[in-house]
């Protein structure tokens, strides 16, 4: 149950066929509104969404990852997700995910849970499961989710804005001291949410997030599914 | 709106920061109206009865001085019981000062609203100023019948003033189940507050919750408001409008024309 095993790679891998490649997470509307430009202003929105919907997602894989009831915790995901065209988005890409994990890691627990929600779990709470069907720990799978939450943002926009990939990539580097203490932080408060309940999960929302979900879902034409 | 009002302390604020607590519980009278056998408050609560409507008692918090300072523990606790209407509103906005210690303030409030009862919680902004600390939590149980208005702005900064830090969590549970929790982290510490994810230099935001068991078999549909706000059905009988604007009237604009909007939607229930 160690934080580096190569289990890890194979999860967070870009290449891994779970359907992230899809989606922006906000990216998108972001660069539309002229908030995302050049790599600064990206650096910005990426350490926003790494702290915000990037540490709820963490805390809700971790938890899931320590052994709490997936259910209770997918109950927990809906609660810190008022945007409903991201609460589809999640149970979607959790669908995709769990397809591509049972070919990788069975488990009955997998199984359980996609008999329980056959339309898809939120995507951190399959994550979580799949950790524990590699034999990752809570730890492990928060720096998973952490990572996920900036480097679909990033390779979304480099083909955006054209941004250099080297740009985007040092975006990445420079935030991974960051990533460290937000999977940290996830696993500490999956500690607590055994001890203490759900409620101990941490909640930080990003409300431009939220708000431009629902204006982008409405597009008739987009790059992105979010 | 009424504008913000930064009383004058009467006696100089102890080091240590104040500690206060106040407590509103609303009970049906027996003759079709609202009872209040508890209103009490200390230190920078002062709690009046400000008339009524039909079957709901309204309470008014009067600002009695500048709350919350730095290290200030405030806790406000308020029941709805069944059969019960209760409105409550703040008469000015509350304003988050800088403490002598440094050390944060908590603003712990707890609302309790049985199964049939009706709670309108409306209180003024929460203006962050420039150097405080303030950490809030709301933490709403309703009943599986209970019904739910409830507004939060947060304003960052007072006028040309760069903001203090501002932690503000709001849960709510509905039936005993998780239907609502946010936690808002703003200003100096708060890393990626300000970027294109979170804020993009909007300096006022907030939310209106409205929480009706009509909504269980009648959802409302998700719908942007322009580029600043959206109305998000959530995962249960809720409706959440969001909005970020530049400042605090623009922000109330906007929530106030869904406020009415939304009162048409629940009388035609």
């Amino acid at each position: 149950m160690s934080t580096m095993s190569a289990a890890l790679l194979v999860l967070a891998d870009g290449r891994f066929p779970a359907g992230g490649h899809a989606h922006s997470g906000g990216a998108e509307a972001a660069v539309k509104a002229g908030r995302v430009t050049d790599g600064a202003s990206l650096e910005a929105f990426c350490r926003g969404r790494l702290h915000t919907a990037g540490l709820t997602a963490a805390g809700l894989a971790a938890a899931t990852a320590a052994g709490i009831d997936p259910l209770a915790v997918d109950a927990a995901a809906d609660a810190r997700t008022p945007s409903p065209a991201l609460r589809a988005a999640a149970r979607r890409l959790g669908r995709q995910l769990m397809r591509a994990a049972r070919a990788a890691w069975p488990s009955p627990e997998l199984d359980a849970l996609a008999a329980a929600l056959p339309r898809g779990a939120h995507q951190p709470v399959v994550l979580g499961l799949v950790a524990r069907a590699a034999g990752l720990g809570p730890l492990a799978v928060a720096h998973a989710a952490a990572y996920e939450a900036v480097s679909g943002p990033a390779t979304a926009v480099v083909r955006l804005l054209s941004l250099d990939p080297f740009e985007a990539t040092a975006v990445l580097a420079r935030l991974a001291p960051e990533l460290d203490a937000v999977a940290s932080a996830a696993a500490d408060a999956a500690g607590a949410a055994l001890v203490e309940g759900l409620d101990a999960l941490p909640a930080p929302a990003a409300p431009l997030l939220d708000i431009t979900a629902e204006q982008h879902a409405a597009w008739p034409v987009r790059l992105f599914a979010t | 709106m009424t504008p913000p009002v930064a009383l004058v302390t009467a006696l100089a604020p102890d080091p240590a920061g104040v500690v206060a607590a106040a407590r509103i519980v609303a009970a049906p009278d027996g003759r079709g109206g609202t009872a209040l056998p508890v209103l009490e408050g200390g230190g920078p609560f002062a709690l009046r009865r400000v008339g009524g409507r039909g079957a709901e008692a309204r309470v008014a918090l009067v600002g009695a001085m500048s709350a919350p300072l730095g290290g200030d523990r405030l806790t406000l606790d308020a029941r709805v019981e069944a059969g019960a209407a209760l409105a409550f509103s703040t008469t000015a906005a509350t304003i988050a000062l800088p403490g002598r210690t440094g050390a944060p303030a908590t603003y712990d409030t707890r609302i309790d609203v049985a199964d049939g009862a009706a709670l309108r919680w409306l209180p003024e902004p929460l203006i962050s100023a420039h150097g405080s600390d303030v950490r809030t939590t709301t933490r709403v149980a309703l009943g599986a019948g209970a019904r739910l208005l409830l507004r939060e702005e947060q304003v960052l900064g007072r006028a040309g003033e760069p903001p203090g830090r501002l932690r503000s969590r709001l849960t709510i549970h509905h039936a005993g189940r998780p239907l609502f929790d946010q936690e808002l982290n703003y200003g100096p510490g708060a890393p990626g507050w300000d970027g294109g994810a979170v804020l993009g230099g909007h300096r006022a935001v907030g939310q209106l919750v409205v929480v009706h068991p009509a909504f269980e078999e009648r959802p409302m549909a998700a719908r942007p408001l322009g580029a600043t706000a959206a109305v998000t059905p959530l995962a249960g009988p809720a409706v959440v409008v969001s909005a970020v604007a530049r400042d605090a009237l623009e922000l109330r604009k906007v929530l106030d024309s869904w406020a009415s909007e939304l009162n048409d939607v629940i009388r035609a229930f």
